[in-house]
């Protein structure tokens, strides 16, 4: 029988507000263990939470990007569980009338076009961390635990999808475009390596052509687009094989093992947590009225999908747009770059290139390096401009990434201007054409294959800095033939 | 002169501001007054002698340089040991915050201390607030100072029996039931639950969220009005604070009730209500329809399940509120083979029976496949309670009843039936079920000689009318005479 998933997606994305969800201590990752912390954030005896309007704004701005209706009225609740990272052993978080609703993100998957419903955007509190002390760095067998609370009471938010995802590459879509998203809309760094955006799967799997569900299976603990992949692969195989074996599908959580490549379960339906919710009632209701929603509306930048389609009609191929559009910051380089007259597609590509591959190497961000708009736009001038060859701005491009300068200072100080100037390049293709007599035979007798070899030789003799095009030139008005 | 220790707040800053005596005098005869008193009553978990003997230095400096302010200024004032103190002890009367020092003053404390009242000590009090007598305490119970064998009430029964020994002129305390009121009428003192919302939560342990309340226990209702305004107001750290401005209480005190409506509730008078008690009620009925108010009967059917609502919608929040005594970060730990086991056994030593027992039942009263029987009924109940009280006061300016249904009870006579000791918050309930104020004044003692209580409630924000009303009570009643363990009347 041929089967059908059904997945669903939870992604959890911190927020990058100045201040907590419900206190004013800085979120501030980089900060020495428990000092960003009072006594809300602690849940000391008889701190109260106060809800931080600017993180209510960004997840409107999320909502609101992903086709949302924004609830008048939405409320917190107490979710309820015993956990020693977590202060007050209960998270606040939104249930039953959470601030977004009835949504949908557009995604495209291999060229297919695809509408991923989001169910809801909520707000929530981050949990502290604990890091267990021991052999294995196991809670198992730990000797003891520390915590960091640091990042209790950071603002999370939960985007739910519908269940509307029919395959591991569109659930891997779909993230992308949601943290494309994320970016571009500046409300979160969305690191998913750090887990600063996280995401769970529900997984059924039904016969095609079926109406009702499977039983669903939560997988947890996917921290790339990768493994959430490999993840949902490896788990619609399991289930087809439960299914197909004549097994049923257990209803449970498990946890991805990203080393082993397999899912383990955790915890089956009946030892699934009670959370029993409740009303917060240390916490009024959030009142969202036209004149604040207007407002965020307003200002909500443009989204990957709109970039992507700029990006289109300046020419640039569907994988180069999309890589752009996905990643903001190298977006607006890029745009700032083009705005100056640089090339777009050159510059699209050394930037989803050459720079891409950097960053990576180096681990670090676009801001951190000398790139920006007006650099590229200098570079790609002088590749129009002939003073370089498309290679030869590979090379100053990787001195300017390596910090030795602007790119003419670059390109001055590696040698690596294009010899432009035919008064200074005749006589070398003289000497070239003196020297190969068989090859300007041939080529008079309209063999045109020739050429590239001569030029070749030009090159050779000027040390690479010839300019291609002008030699080109040269040679056939010398040589008179083709 | 008399006894400092026997002044009321308005009569002691008035003396202060004359230059009469100083707060250091003051707290000199309160510190007397407690070495005479604390050894049978045990109003007090702590004497913070150091931090009030500095209190009442700074009060007396300011008096001096002319800078005083507020009507608590240099006057010893006690708190409920769940209103957290920066430094200082708290323990909310729990073995599991035996020895916890917070980190930072609650709202109402800054406020206090800023209107320069002299922080005495912590009182002692059901344990996180929960009974009517003061006895679940992991201290040991406090006592009432009409009769040591009786309890003071509960659960502020510290602050109750110390305001009303003379140990503090003035002492604070939480409402969620009934907590200021019950004690109050026990022990012979004015006790008020303001509005929900008009002083800050913020630094009050929580025992329920939405129905927790902090409020002033008196000698007087002009008392009473001196600690609300010092501690009532806006305060942008608790979401639920009520964000208008402060009303005038202190107007109207002298008014009288001619013209005004008075509702006798018929759930809350008469049938279960001990006969000495209601007979001194429907006295005081009288002499405020003599004095010019039209006595209105009528009934708010709902209030009849306003005790069993209660008793499902407080456990619920507690059993969320309490599940932060954990043993991971302060107060008491007991060690495990694993963290679930520490956290456990911290529980099961740190709590004791009766908080055991409301988180028990809220656990269960939220649980998946019980919570709409039983939260979601309570809550609808409450929202009946909420309407039938709009109702009511459609018919009349306050509503009056007796505050608790007995007079001081002896110790150990309810703590084998939780239901009983449950029962002595019947007539306090509704108003927190509401969020409306409400006021108990004492109006006269039984054939025991133990002190009897007269509630007043008001619509919400209706503090100006309760007090006005009170105020009449309390000149009807005429009630100055003092606990047995104070020879003199109360200096007014």
């Amino acid at each position: 029988m041929t089967y059908e998933p059904v997945i669903g997606i939870e992604t959890h994305v911190e927020l990058t507000t100045a201040s907590k969800m419900f206190c004013g201590c800085p979120v501030d990752f980089g900060a020495p263990p428990n000092t960003n912390v009072c006594p809300v954030c602690l849940g000391l005896p008889g701190a109260l939470p106060v809800v931080n309007g600017r993180a209510v704004e960004y997840a409107m701005t999320i909502g609101l990007a992903l086709n949302c209706t924004i609830a008048g009225r939405s409320v917190f609740s107490r979710k309820n569980y015993f956990y020693p990272d977590m202060p007050k052993n209960y998270q606040i978080s939104q249930y039953e009338e959470p601030l977004c609703v009835d949504g949908y993100l557009d995604v495209e998957t291999d060229g297919t076009a695809s509408r991923v419903g989001i169910t809801r955007v909520h707000m929530e509190e981050d949990t502290g961390k604990s890091t267990h002390v021991g052999v294995g760095g196991r809670i198992a067998d730990a000797s003891h635990s520390l915590i960091d609370f640091n990042r209790a009471g950071v603002p999370l938010m939960e985007v739910v999808s519908e269940p509307d995802i029919r395959s591991a590459e569109e659930a891997r879509a779909f993230v992308a475009e949601l943290r494309g998203a994320v970016l571009r809309l500046g409300v979160s760094d969305a690191k998913l390596e750090e887990g600063s955006m996280r995401f769970d799967a529900n997984v059924s799997l039904r016969a095609v052509g079926a109406e009702p569900f499977g039983t669903k299976v939560e997988v947890k603990n996917m921290n790339s687009l990768r493994s959430l992949q490999r993840a949902l692969e490896h788990e619609i195989e399991r289930q087809a094989a439960i299914l197909e074996s004549g097994g049923e599908v257990l209803q449970e959580t498990r946890h991805w093992d990203e080393e082993a490549g397999t899912t383990t379960g955790m915890r089956s339906k009946e030892e699934a947590f009670d959370y029993r919710y409740f009303d917060e009632p240390d916490l009024v209701p959030v009142e969202v009225d036209d004149e604040w929603r207007t407002r965020v509306a307003g200002a909500l930048p443009e989204l990957p999908a709109q970039a992507r389609g700029r990006y289109l009609e300046m020419g640039l191929d569907a994988t180069t747009a999309g890589l752009l559009s996905n990643d903001v910051e190298v977006g607006l380089v890029f745009e700032a770059a083009v705005a100056t007259g640089a090339d777009a597609q050159m510059v699209a590509n050394w930037l989803t290139g050459e720079v891409t591959a950097l960053l990576r190497r180096e681990d670090t961000t676009l801001g951190a390096t000398p790139i920006d708009g007006s650099v590229l736009a200098e570079l790609s001038a002088m590749v129009t401009d002939g003073q370089l060859s498309a290679s030869a701005a590979k090379d100053v491009l990787a001195g300017v990434l390596a910090g030795e300068g602007r790119p003419a200072e670059v390109a001055a100080s590696r040698d690596l201007i294009q010899v432009s100037d035919a008064g200074e390049l005749e006589p070398v293709i003289d000497g070239v054409l003196a020297e190969n007599d068989e090859a300007v035979a041939k080529l008079k007798e309209g063999d045109e294959k020739v050429i590239g070899f001569l030029v070749g030789q030009v090159m050779r003799a000027t040390g690479g800095k010839a300019d291609p095009g002008l030699v080109n030139q040269i040679i056939k008005a010398r040589v008179g033939g083709g | 002169m008399s006894d400092l220790a026997d002044f009321t707040v308005t009569a002691a800053a008035a003396g202060l501001r004359s230059g009469d005596f100083s707060s250091v005098e003051l707290l000199e005869a309160v510190h007397k007054r407690a070495a005479m008193t604390e050894a049978n009553l045990h109003a007090y978990l702590t004497i913070d002698r150091d931090g009030a003997a500095r209190g009442a230095v700074a009060a007396d400096s300011a008096l001096k340089k002319g800078t005083a302010h507020g009507p608590l200024h240099g006057i010893p004032v006690a708190l409920k040991d769940n209103m957290v103190t920066r430094g200082l002890e708290t323990t909310a009367s729990s073995k599991i915050l035996s020895g916890y020092l917070p980190p930072y003053d609650g709202t109402a404390v800054t406020r206090l201390r800023e209107g320069g009242a002299v922080i005495f000590g912590k009182t002692n009090l059901d344990e996180f607030a929960m009974g009517s007598s003061t006895e679940n305490s992991a201290y040991g119970p406090s006592r009432n100072p009409w009769d040591p064998e009786r309890v003071p009430g509960g659960s502020s029964g510290g602050s109750a029996a110390a305001v009303a020994a003379g140990s503090a002129l003035v002492g604070f305390g939480s409402d969620t039931g009934g907590s200021i009121r019950q004690p109050a009428a026990l022990c012979g003192i004015v006790g008020m639950k303001p509005t929900y919302g008009l002083v800050s939560r913020y630094g009050l342990i929580a025992f329920a969220s939405s129905l927790d309340q902090i409020g002033p226990l008196t000698r007087t209702v002009e008392d009473s009005v001196a600690a609300l305004e010092v501690v009532g107001g806006h305060d942008p750290a608790d979401s639920t604070s009520y964000p208008g401005a402060v009303p005038d209480y202190r107007s109207g005190l002298k008014s009288g009730v001619a013209g005004l409506r008075v509702g006798v509730v018929a759930e809350l008078n008469g049938a279960g209500i001990d006969p000495a008690v209601q007979a001194a009620v429907d006295q005081t009925v009288a002499q405020l329809e003599e004095a010019g108010a039209t006595i209105v009967e009528l009934s708010l059917p709902s209030i009849e399940y306003a005790l069993s609502a209660y008793y499902l919608i407080a456990p619920a929040e507690c059993s969320a509120n309490l599940a932060r005594f954990d043993g991971v970060r302060y107060g008491l730990r007991r060690l495990g083979e694993n963290v679930e086991e520490m956290m456990s056994n911290t529980r099961a030593d740190g709590f004791g029976p009766e908080v055991t027992r409301r988180i028990l039942l809220g656990t269960y009263a939220l649980s998946a496949g019980y919570y709409d029987a039983f939260y979601g009924q309570a809550q609808r109940v409450r929202t009946l309670i909420i309407q039938d009280f709009q109702a009511a006061y459609q018919q009349a300016d306050v509503l009056v009843s007796p505050t608790s249904p007995t007079t001081a009870f002896k110790l150990g006579d309810r703590t084998q039936d939780p239901l009983s000791m449950y029962l002595s918050d019947v007539c306090t309930i509704p108003s927190n079920m509401s969020g409306d104020p409400a006021i108990s004044v004492p109006i006269g003692v039984d054939a025991d000689g133990m002190p009897i209580g007269f509630q007043v409630m008001a619509p919400a924000l209706g503090e100006p009318v309760m007090f006005r009303v009170a105020a009449e009570v309390e000149r009807q009643a005429g009630f100055t005479v003092r606990a047995r363990h104070a020879s003199s009347e109360v200096v007014t």
